[in-house]
């Protein structure tokens, strides 16, 4: 039980900080009767510089040791990593009821994890297969049209709200095919260990990243934690949306008002 | 009146090909600005030296005040006339030194136009590649362009990946002033501190 729970929160830790998201509204103007409210903003706040004290002393050193290795191995293991994403993404596809994208993901999965030898040479996208997209049960749970409820700042997972928080624990119970295998399933080839690499790696995979354009935004902002907010509820609410293009962004009734002005 | 008609005539004809000689192509000109900060980021620049010349481009090619007005959403209604001067003189001075300094962390950034969007008689969306690098993967980078008036198009906002950059200061900006009891001048402390 102890171990689950361990799992459980390592999972849905890391992959709250790897998903930046899960949410369907990002105006937090108080006129807003769909926004997503930061009800606990104090806590959050003090969650954060814990969060941002706890990076500095080690996620950010690892991810910039990281870096430095050969770029070969570093997409090589992104690679890897979002080839047993897609594990968690398939369910996803069938749950919100996009069966062809469910095809299209278990035909990328058969052929990289056998061609692309685990995973690690994209094969599927050389040969033309679309851009792999990454879902998660809280971007489910959003288009069966459950709130995104209040924001949260979980201790080193990092932003979320209420749906995403609580689409994580999903993994832990059954939805994350890769855990039932690896630590319930019992085989000799995966262990609970080669679990929780392949999370950590995808947390620091992400941090790597993400360095450069983190700190210039650090640098930059009058106040860090809400640039991070914002960017993390427009991330998930494109993620839901399933939408490369920024229209609700262009149609922004301020910018309309203002023209008019 | 054929002298009128004749001129009226002339007139228009020479309106319309100024007009037609001197409109820019929204994709144009993103990627003559992209292609003028590429060289402003050229390594055999200072630091200085590449701050300043991304201000010159920031204060020719985007609409600096007018995304001073949308980030301040709401409250730009409820604030006086010196108040909104003063704001406008100290959005122009964060802004410029906020762009320029994120930037020139960057050297030469290889950004390449794909394609343009006309989305109504305001408005065109310039989509482009910020080509990846061994570091980072490839970025894709949308550009809001205030094409109103097609001899002077304006930028308004860089949308990353989804993520809009003004919206982001807007909410920014919000938290400042919600925090603060909706007292503007918190605002403008904060920003006269970011700008020393």
């Amino acid at each position: 039980m102890k171990k689950f729970l361990t799992i459980a929160l390592v999972s849905i830790i890391l992959s709250s900080s790897v998903h930046a998201g899960t949410d369907g509204e990002n105006n937090l103007s108080k006129k807003n009767p769909g926004q997503v409210k930061d009800c606990f903003e104090t806590v959050n706040r003090v969650t954060f510089k814990f969060n941002e004290t706890l990076d500095g002393a080690v996620f950010e050193p690892i991810a910039k040791t990281y870096r430095l290795l050969p770029s070969e191995i570093r997409v090589g293991t992104s690679n890897a990593l979002d080839n047993i994403s897609s594990l968690i993404t398939i369910p996803n596809n069938v749950l919100q009821g996009d069966i062809k994208e469910a095809g299209i993901n278990i035909g990328r999965f058969a052929i990289n994890t056998t061609v692309g030898i685990f995973g690690i040479f994209d094969v599927a996208k050389k040969i033309g297969f679309s851009e792999y997209k990454k879902e998660d049960y809280g971007q489910t749970l959003a288009v069966w049209g459950v709130g995104a409820g209040c924001y949260l700042v979980l201790p080193i997972l990092g932003p979320s709200t209420v749906r995403d928080t609580a689409g994580s624990f999903a993994n832990a119970l059954g939805g994350d095919p890769y855990y039932n295998i690896s630590t319930n399933g019992n085989n000799e080839y995966l262990t609970t260990s080669q679990y929780m690499t392949a999370k950590i790696l995808t947390g620091i995979n992400f941090r790597a990243q993400n360095i450069d354009s983190l700190d210039n935004l650090e640098k930059n902002s009058i106040d860090f934690y809400a640039s991070v907010r914002s960017l993390y509820l427009q991330d998930r609410k494109q993620k839901i949306s399933n939408s490369n293009s920024a229209l609700e962004i262009i149609y922004d009734a301020d910018w309309e008002e203002i023209d008019f002005e | 009146m054929k002298k009128f008609l004749t001129f009226t005539t002339f007139l228009i004809i020479i309106i319309f090909n100024i007009s037609k000689v001197y409109s820019i192509e929204a994709d144009i000109f993103v990627q003559s600005t992209v292609n003028r900060a590429s060289e402003a980021l050229n390594n055999k620049f200072s630091k200085e030296e590449k701050i300043n010349k991304l201000k010159d481009i920031a204060r020719e090619t985007v609409d600096i005040k007018g995304i001073g007005f949308y980030t301040l959403g709401a409250y730009r209604k409820n604030i006086n006339d010196y108040q909104i001067k003063k704001y406008n003189t100290l959005f122009e001075q964060y802004f410029l030194k906020s762009f320029a300094s994120r930037l020139a962390e960057y050297s030469n950034p290889e950004i390449e136009v794909t394609s343009k969007k006309k989305l109504d008689q305001n408005y065109t969306m310039v989509s482009s590649i910020l080509v990846a690098t061994e570091q980072r993967p490839k970025v894709k980078i949308d550009w809001r362009v205030y094409t109103k008036n097609l001899e002077n198009p304006l930028i308004r906002d860089l949308i990353i990946e989804g993520l809009s950059l003004v919206r982001t200061q807007k909410e920014e900006f919000s938290s400042i002033i919600q925090s603060n009891n909706g007292d503007i001048n918190a605002l403008f402390f904060i920003l006269e501190d970011f700008i020393k």
